[in-house]
């Protein structure tokens, strides 16, 4: 047996890392009820501004700030678009995944191979190599780490307080929020924000910690993924984090079976973590009234304030 | 004494319309004022004025001497101005006290939130449980949770849009109690309504708006409703009338339907089972929510059933979809205008074709006949007073009641041999549904079948020959509509939800 279930784990984590950022964040968006199809454009344009940044810079916090900013900047428009322009969110979704991944290739285009500074990582190197356990839960990034915590703070978050709860009104009912007199546009603008800088920090996690290159392209339907996995969680941060490991695992898993070269078609392993990911969690979701409950009810639907 | 709150010449205009004219009146402490009008009286802007949804172009408004410039409404409920919509604003997806939280500036703990709604709801006699999901509770307790959350405020004046339009006869008993109790301690009401007999036994004062000028003030008690209606409409109106006839044979015959809603939030139908003949209107009462959406759609084809539990004629159409259903003459008018009955963007003759099509003989061979199509369109315009400047015009842009005059006579000009309505005049203002009630008369005199879905009772009784309650699901057995009582009514209604009355008698 050449496939070892510690690395398996270790490589599930970091797989699922960007998906997990891009995901949580467009829980956020699409709780205050609008649909950003964008997170591919925005976790590209993470990507390359955070590799550019550690190239240039050789910080790695910067990067990621980069990064995030990127990201941010692109769902910007997405705002401005579908906020004040009243624009269509599909469409608009669909055309700055469009946008950004051109625009990354753009701007990208003189740095494929170059390097970029190590990222430090959180824990001694002691209790990194602790048996097991030290590889397990000691051995990641420290944005790997931040992801989950994120995943715990926004359940939080969305479940127990004030903020929490108008980001769910306005995503249940923009025009009962207006007339209570909340800033439904405002709340809007802030929720596409904070999607747009986690699938940036996805994105840059990508280029510089996990591949450590530029590759144009090279989120490679990730954000589609992520749209895919908070419509089959029924918009719960805890089934959000299981889609991304089970998404993670498979990808690492179907790696190394392809290493040792088993008898099955290269190109249905390299599908098989997006086929699984999706057969699962349809099958968790199939509860239609039960995940209906949970779906913002206003979602993608245009508001216009009547007074 | 100052007044509570004093308007001064309160003006509103929108591009093409003044929403309000001039508007002047005072509101005493602890008075309940009516706000009378049609619909498009300028009610509404008015009251969004003093709630701060909207900043008026000229005029003043003083709140206990000091003046008064709301320019949100978080500042209205600051200064003590609290309001109950009309259509309520409200979160389906979240609990009772949530809502609640969501409507206050401060709000306490969840726990002590929790405490409090239940001490304010025994307070006034509004049972509520804190816990449950509002997409769960029936058009009354919603309107509970609105008038929960402005109590807890502590309001010295509070807005009430159409609050009774929803609501069982008993229903309206107990929040009249409620409200004479806040009057009692002080507190304003400013009560909109258009039902007059309401605004006689529980107003003290009203003022009377129509097409956004203040056109006079009366105390309720000591005049007529005839009067006040005078006032409102500006000219008196006419019953519909109809001769007495005998009822033909069976033209609808539904059984043992049942149907599970589409949505989590729908209302199951549990055997439904009815009959309508020839020559008869058929009146479902129900307050909304209780399967009428559902009953619809069962009997439009929307949802399919099995294809005896409805039988046109005797023929079996329960698998039919409504095209199908459409060619044999079972048409429907749904509650929703935009969105349901009509396409909002569409132009009036294209929403003529979406339904027309067939027994008119709008296309040929797959094409539409846009000639044949626009004059059919522009007979119901002329037949039924479509107050609009022609056929090419989207739904969207006529009023509610004139759009609900075309829908309703699309059905009618294709001769149905069975028409269901669902809530034909809602929204709608008093002239508007006077007509379209006569048309439904005349229908039905013209020896079609017709059921009209209402929670207008009133109107129910006015034109029905049957009148048949809708509770949770579940048709009560028909009863002649002459000589029924409103109390009758109101327990085949289902009474008051089981609530308790604890000003005045138990009820229910």
């Amino acid at each position: 047996m050449i496939i070892d279930p510690v690395t398996l784990i270790v490589a599930l984590v970091t797989v699922s890392t960007p998906v997990l950022l891009a995901a949580i964040g467009e829980l956020v968006v699409e709780k205050s009820g609008v649909l950003n199809l964008g997170v591919e454009g925005m976790m590209i344009m993470g990507a390359v501004c955070g590799f550019i940044a550690a190239h240039e810079t050789g910080s790695p916090t910067l990067a990621f700030l980069a990064g995030m900013a990127g990201g941010a900047a692109l769902s910007l428009i997405f705002a401005v678009l579908t906020q004040f322009l009243m624009a269509n969110q599909v469409a608009s979704g669909l055309a700055l995944t469009l946008f950004g991944l051109g625009l990354a290739a753009l701007l990208g285009v003189a740095y494929p191979g170059q390097p970029v500074p190590d990222v430090a990582k959180p824990f001694p190197e002691a209790i990194r190599e602790i048996e097991v356990i030290g590889p397990i839960l000691f051995s990641h990034d420290l944005v790997t780490y931040l992801a989950v915590a994120l995943v715990a703070a926004v359940w939080l978050v969305l479940t127990r307080t004030r903020t929490g709860l108008i980001i769910r009104a306005v995503g249940e009912s923009h025009d009962a929020a207006h007339a209570l007199g909340y800033k439904v546009v405002r709340i809007r603008i802030l929720a596409i924000l904070f999607g747009g800088a986690c699938a940036g920090l996805g994105g840059a996690f990508l280029s510089v910690v996990r591949v450590e290159n530029w590759i144009e392209g090279m989120t490679a339907g990730a954000g589609w993924i992520a749209l895919a996995l908070v419509v089959f969680a029924s918009w719960k941060p805890g089934r959000v984090l299981l889609g991304a490991w089970l998404f993670g695992g498979i990808a690492a898993l179907q790696l190394r079976l392809q290493a040792a070269e088993i008898g099955v078609p290269v190109a249905l392993l390299d599908a098989s973590p997006y086929l699984v990911t999706i057969i699962v969690l349809v099958l968790m979701s199939s509860d239609r009234t039960r995940a209906a409950l949970n779906a913002p009810a206003a979602l993608g639907r245009v508001f216009h304030a009547s007074s | 004494m100052t007044a509570l709150l004093e308007i001064e010449g309160l003006t509103k205009a929108y591009p093409g319309v003044v929403a309000n004219d001039d508007v002047s009146f005072a509101i005493q402490p602890g008075e309940v004022h009516a706000l009378l009008g049609e619909n498009g009286a300028g009610k509404s802007t008015l009251v969004k004025m003093i709630y701060g949804l909207v900043r008026p172009d000229r005029g003043t408004m003083h709140l206990r001497g000091a003046p008064y410039t709301p320019a949100e409404p978080r500042a209205a409920r600051a200064a003590g101005v609290a309001m109950v919509f009309q259509h309520f604003s409200l979160f389906e997806a979240l609990s009772v006290a949530e809502n609640v939280a969501l409507g206050m500036e401060d709000p306490p703990k969840p726990r002590d939130l929790a405490a409090r709604i239940r001490a304010v709801s025994e307070t006034y006699g509004l049972p509520l449980d804190p816990d449950r999901m509002v997409g769960d509770l029936s058009a009354g307790e919603r309107q509970r949770v609105e008038i929960i959350r402005c109590l807890l405020q502590d309001p010295k004046l509070l807005i009430m849009d159409e609050p009774t339009s929803v609501l069982t006869p008993q229903e309206v008993e107990i929040l009249f109690h409620t409200l004479r109790k806040l009057s009692a301690e002080g507190t304003a009401i400013l009560y909109i309504s258009h039902k007059l007999e309401e605004i006689r036994t529980l107003c003290d004062a009203a003022t009377i708006l129509r097409l956004g000028k203040k056109v006079g003030e009366c105390t309720p008690r000591e005049v007529t409703a005839a009067y006040m209606a005078e006032l409102m409409v500006g000219k008196s109106l006419s019953q519909p009338a109809r001769d007495a006839h005998e009822p033909g044979e069976v033209l609808l015959h539904v059984a043992g339907l049942s149907v599970t809603p589409a949505s989590p939030f729908g209302t199951p139908l549990r055997e439904v089972a009815l009959e309508v003949r020839a020559g008869e209107v058929l009146g479902i009462g129900g307050v909304a929510g209780n399967g009428q959406d559902e009953l619809l759609s069962a009997l439009s084809g929307e949802t399919l059933v099995a294809p005896g539990t409805i039988t046109l004629k005797g023929e079996p159409v329960g698998a039919l979809g409504p095209n199908a259903r459409r060619a044999l003459g079972l048409l429907c008018a749904p509650e929703e205008r935009l969105g349901h009955a009509a396409a909002p963007d569409m132009s009036l003759t294209e929403n003529a074709v979406l339904t027309a099509r067939i027994r008119k003989g709008l296309d040929r061979s797959g094409f539409v006949d846009w000639g044949k199509a626009r004059g059919f369109a522009e007979e119901i315009i002329a037949r039924f007073d479509v107050r609009t400047p022609g056929p090419g015009v989207a739904a969207r842009a006529l009023s509610g009641g004139n759009l609900q005059k075309y829908v309703i006579g699309r059905e009618i000009l294709q001769a149905p041999t069975v028409l269901v309505v669902n809530q034909p005049t809602w929204g709608v203002d008093a002239s508007a549904a006077a007509a379209i009630r006569q048309a439904l008369l005349d229908l039905a005199q013209g020896g079609a079948a017709v059921i009209v879905i209402s929670q207008d009772l009133d109107e129910l009784l006015e034109i029905s020959d049957r009148f048949c309650a809708l509770n949770e699901g579940r048709l009560s057995a028909p009863r002649p509509a002459r000589g029924l009582s409103m109390e009758e009514i109101g327990l085949m209604l289902g009474g008051a939800h089981d609530m308790h009355d604890m000003a005045g008698g138990a009820v229910a």
